[in-house]
């Protein structure tokens, strides 16, 4: 159970970014939730907040009732969050199979740690002692961030966008992915998109907007708003914001 | 030989396996230099290793057609205050496919500097494949002199051969000047990469000059290197095209704490036929590398050193 109370995010410049989120993502009944929302709205800030990459100016985060809103990066990771970035990082030196057995937190056999390369339809052995460096694809490199988050597989794992910057024939086959992960993860997963078919199969969407929760609820509760009635709402928002 | 008959103390032995040399590869073609003198050698049936008449050193012979020998010619100063300087001459035949494994390790738990200067040519046959690595390495007590090793390394391949140097030194040495002189024939190619991490108060240099003489013949040289506290490191190339060739020189280096890195690259091209190019990067480890290890459940410092670590092995 993942708990969000009166959490604001204030750049140094003095601009909001995230206004008093309080949200309850329920452990049991709510494994694969979408956050969704316009460029801007602060989807992955309130990301990187969670994992304890950005402090929040105010406000606390709770994970399985415990506040984690104090710990650092490595304490959280090491308490079940994990954090997939949207624009994964390269390394000189450091192989696929090296950041797999970080991840894994023990060093894999050659088997398992290409069962995680597997999963996300890479083929294994053709990646595994690659370095993670500018050799690699952005669809490769998404692939591998993916895989590097199975092999973690807390309690909570967050996607920031895993679609953004991956041709259209990756992204075909990583919907695929999330949807087997969707009917098989043990955690919880939190994902941010902006893709229909990610967005349909979640079983919660929350929608932000200028930093503040619009809607949190079913597909069929939130999806009107993006589609139809109230997408003239956001547009105003992002208008208003300059976008 | 045997090891018995070389009795080598544990001591020593504890340095040799630093530079990743093993009681049992001296045996066949070898040599051990041990505080400034030959200590035992060896040769076999297609490589001869005989003691220089005029200065010290060894020249080694391989015949012709060798292929998949190792020839491990470790040096290692256990004494303080020796100035040791050597000269290895290699005569690699044509044909060959050879694997030689050379380095320094140095103790020095005395007061005076301890320092080596190994002076290698190669003369590299046509057609010969050659895997050379060296390793340097420095351990030191408090207050000790210091550890001085200045390499200089001169390669000439003739005719289609190849050879592939990688010169590492992780630790320990004090003050290094590397000199590496590549002169290369028709279809002829030299890789070299390197790999440096200095601390304390260290200092690095390494001056690489490569002659593209023959036509398609070519060279790739890669620097990897690490600065860390107030040491300083200098890394000059100097690839010169002059016929229709590829060279390419990378330059990369991890600066840290008040260390200080340049990089001095130089491509002359000689001929429009000529394909050169330099990439020098010098920067300290990114913010996101770091962030994405931590949020993999490393600390701050396992992360730095991970990311190090990989960058130089």
């Amino acid at each position: 159970m993942l708990e969000i109370r009166n959490l604001s995010f204030i750049t140094p410049e003095g601009k909001t970014i995230l206004h008093d989120i309080n949200l309850s993502v329920d452990g049991t009944n709510e494994k694969f939730v979408a956050i969704t929302g316009p460029n801007g709205s602060g989807k992955s800030t309130l990301a990187k907040i969670i994992a304890g990459i950005l402090t929040p100016t105010t406000g606390q985060i709770l994970l399985d009732g415990v506040d984690i809103t104090g710990m650092s990066i490595t304490e959280r990771a090491r308490n079940g969050v994990t954090f997939a970035f949207q624009q994964p990082v390269r390394f000189k030196g450091i192989t696929v199979r090296d950041i797999i057995n970080i991840a894994a937190g023990r060093e894999l056999s050659l088997d398992e740690a290409c069962n995680y390369l597997s999963e996300v339809g890479l083929c294994a052995r053709d990646y595994i002692d690659r370095e993670i460096n500018e050799s690699l694809s952005g669809g490769e490199l998404k692939r591998i961030e993916i895989a590097t988050a199975f092999a973690r597989s807390t309690k909570l794992t967050i996607f920031d966008e895993p679609e953004a910057g991956i041709d259209l024939w990756s992204f075909q086959s990583l919907i695929k992915v999330f949807e087997k992960m969707n009917r098989s993860i043990n955690g919880q997963i939190l994902i941010i998109s902006h893709q229909e078919r990610i967005l349909s199969f979640a079983q919660k969407i929350i929608l932000l907007s200028a930093g503040e929760i619009k809607a949190y609820g079913t597909g069929e509760e939130v999806m009107p708003l993006l589609m139809g009635n109230d997408a003239g709402s956001l547009q105003y928002e992002c208008a208003k914001r300059g976008e | 030989m045997n090891m018995a008959d070389l009795s080598i103390s544990k001591d020593k032995l504890d340095i040799l396996g630093k530079l990743n040399v093993m009681a049992e590869n001296l045996t066949g073609a070898f040599s051990l230099r041990v505080d400034g003198s030959p200590y035992a050698k060896g040769s076999s049936a297609n490589v001869t290793i005989t003691a220089k008449k005029d200065l010290p050193g060894i020249d080694i012979h391989v015949k012709a057609g060798t292929r998949g020998e190792k020839i491990h010619i470790p040096v290692i100063l256990t004494q303080t205050g020796i100035k040791d300087l050597v000269y290895n001459d290699f005569y690699i035949g044509e044909n060959c496919d050879v694997e030689i494994v050379a380095g320094c390790g140095i103790h020095n738990h005395g007061h005076e500097d301890s320092a080596h200067d190994g002076i290698h040519s190669f003369h590299i046959g046509k057609n010969a494949r050659v895997f050379y690595s060296e390793k340097h390495y420095g351990e030191s007590v408090p207050q000790s002199g210091k550890n001085i090793m200045n390499p200089t390394t001169i390669i000439d391949i003739a005719e289609g051969g190849y050879m592939e140097m990688d010169t590492v030194q992780i630790s320990g040495v004090d003050n290094t000047i590397r000199k590496t002189k590549g002169k290369l024939g028709d279809g002829a190619v030299l890789k070299i990469t390197e790999r440096i991490m200095t601390d304390g108060e260290q200092y690095a240099e390494t001056q690489f000059e490569v002659d593209l003489d023959g036509a398609d013949s070519g060279t790739h040289v890669i620097s990897r290197s690490v600065a860390r506290d107030n040491s300083r490191q200098l890394f000059i190339s100097n690839v010169n095209g002059n016929n229709r060739c590829s060279g390419h020189t990378e330059c990369d280096a991890i600066i840290m704490d008040a260390a200080s890195v340049s990089a001095v690259p130089k491509i002359s091209a000689n001929s429009t036929d000529a394909s050169l190019i330099h990439e020098a990067a010098i920067g300290k480890i990114a913010g996101e590398q770091l962030v994405k290890l931590m949020t993999l459940g490393l600390t701050e410092k396992e992360a730095e050193d991970r990311i190090i670590n990989g960058f130089i092995q």
